[in-house]
């Protein structure tokens, strides 16, 4: 019995990085209006892959990280399998990188993503203007880029103590 | 028991790391399949899409309550800051409004008289759909909306948007009870406009900025700064003069527009199930005349 309820705890606890992205995802699609959000929306997701594949890997697979993008994709309207593919891309290039950022200071973590959000920005523009056939502007591009770059330490506070959950209890 | 255990994870790991990476390669490759299929049969993703949709729209229509008090909560702060400077703008707008009324009733009424005298036929009256926004995707990519009232309402692909401002876009995608609505600033946007004071006649291009452009401007056009733009009706996909916007700029070979929509306050729209006038148009004149004779 009181197997059983661990069993279930570990469980749950396990799902809360993916259930977070996906609640994240659903956030960015809301009507908030609010003055800087109506032109562009921070990449939330990509955030999201990027923390929980340095910290707690083994509770985001590969499979999630496909199926949040095709509802990201699907929600907002953008080429299907568009944002998938990028957040494979961004969860491979950081999977490749874990051992460099484990432990690290936040300060690096940050200088990371500020390096992975570019060139992910920049993948979207690339695939995204393949897919639509036409050259997308780039400027409101950079804003994403910029403002989740911005935002990113803002949401590490809050992924902490998730994360902290998310683990399964020491001893 | 330790060496056991750890000789079992040497041997796991690699056979883990192979699945792993298989796993990685197999979902890569089924996303570009899904961008090529989407981009092959667009109307399998689309009505994919509009599945979804439907299916989460309670989801949205639930918590895009609170978003939107929250959105309320921050327009009250910024009209309680400035409220002193907005009744100052607004009696004198009401002033020269009133003066506005007086010479609109009195054109209305001599509209009606050579309406009259002309034996005009009237244009048809749209059926209005209002709704509310429900999601808002504002991505780089795109520019849609998605709005609580589907086919069940009578909402139909192509039909024209509009708010109390001017026109917000058109109906993409119609779903059972949601639908999504292109912005005029999407990229795919193309809006048959006419300048209202020089009558010329062109195209409005959305380009993912909040100000849209005109394309296919004729040389020697003439556009200025703060001409006003309305639909031109031309394709019979929109009714003709809803307002869009003004004029903002002219450049050598464009002119972008500010449209009349504020998109921070977009909260209700009305969709216009519009009938092109002009599908039975002998047959009502027929009749038109055959009751006079």
């Amino acid at each position: 019995m009181g197997d059983w309820l661990h069993q279930t705890e570990r469980w749950l606890r396990g799902l809360i990085p993916v259930t977070v992205t996906v609640m994240l995802v659903f956030a960015a699609a809301l009507p908030w209006r609010l003055p800087a959000f109506v032109e562009v929306t921070p990449a939330f997701a990509v955030m999201v892959v990027f923390y929980w594949t340095i910290y707690r890997p083994e509770r985001l697979p590969y499979v999630a990280t496909f199926g949040i993008g095709v509802l990201q994709d699907l929600l907002a309207g953008t080429p299907l399998g568009m944002t998938a593919l990028l957040l494979l891309v961004v969860q491979g290039v950081v999977a490749s990188q874990r051992t460099f950022f484990r432990g690290k200071p936040f300060l690096v973590i940050w200088w990371g993503f500020s390096m992975v959000m570019p060139a992910a920005g920049l993948l979207a523009w690339v695939i995204g203007s393949a897919c639509l056939g036409t050259l997308v502007p780039l400027l409101p591009v950079v804003t994403q880029i910029v403002l989740t770059v911005l935002l990113f330490p803002v949401f590490v506070l809050l992924f902490r103590p998730l994360g902290a959950l998310a683990s399964p209890r020491p001893g | 028991m330790r060496v056991g255990r750890g000789r079992h994870l040497v041997l796991a790991m690699p056979g883990r790391a192979f699945a792993q990476r298989f796993a990685y390669a197999i979902l890569a490759c089924a996303a570009i399949t899904l961008m090529i299929i989407s981009q092959a049969e667009p109307r399998l993703a689309e009505q994919l899409r509009v599945g979804i949709t439907d299916a989460v729209a309670p989801i949205f229509d639930f918590f895009s309550r609170p978003a939107e008090t929250i959105a309320g909560g921050v327009d009250e702060l910024q009209g309680i800051m400035a409220v002193h400077e907005r009744n100052q703008v607004l009696e004198a707008d009401n002033d020269r409004l009133r003066r506005w009324q007086a010479v609109a009733e009195q054109l209305s009424y001599e509209n009606e008289m050579f309406r009259r005298l002309l034996n005009v036929v009237p244009d048809q009256r749209a059926r209005f759909i209002s709704a509310r926004v429900i999601a808002d995707s504002g991505g780089p990519f795109v520019h849609l909306v998605m709005v609580n009232a589907g086919q069940a309402h009578g909402v139909r692909k192509g039909q024209a948007v509009v708010n109390h401002d001017g026109l917000v876009g058109r109906v993409q995608e119609a779903g059972k009870h949601t639908a999504r609505v292109l912005l005029l600033t999407d990229l795919n946007s193309r809006i048959p406009v006419v300048l209202e004071e020089s009558r010329e006649r062109t195209i409005l291009r959305g380009d993912n900025s909040p100000q849209p452009y005109l394309a296919f401007l004729a040389t020697g056009a003439r556009v200025k700064p703060g001409d006003r733009l309305v639909t031109s009706g031309e394709g019979g996909m929109f009714p003709p003069a809803l307002d869009v916007g003004i004029v903002s700029a002219v450049d050598k070979d464009r002119a972008t527009v500010q449209p009349f929509v504020v998109w921070e306050r977009l909260d209700y729209v009305t969709i216009l199930d519009y009938v092109v006038p002009g599908v039975f148009p002998e047959t009502r004149r027929a009749a038109r005349t055959g009751s006079l004779q």
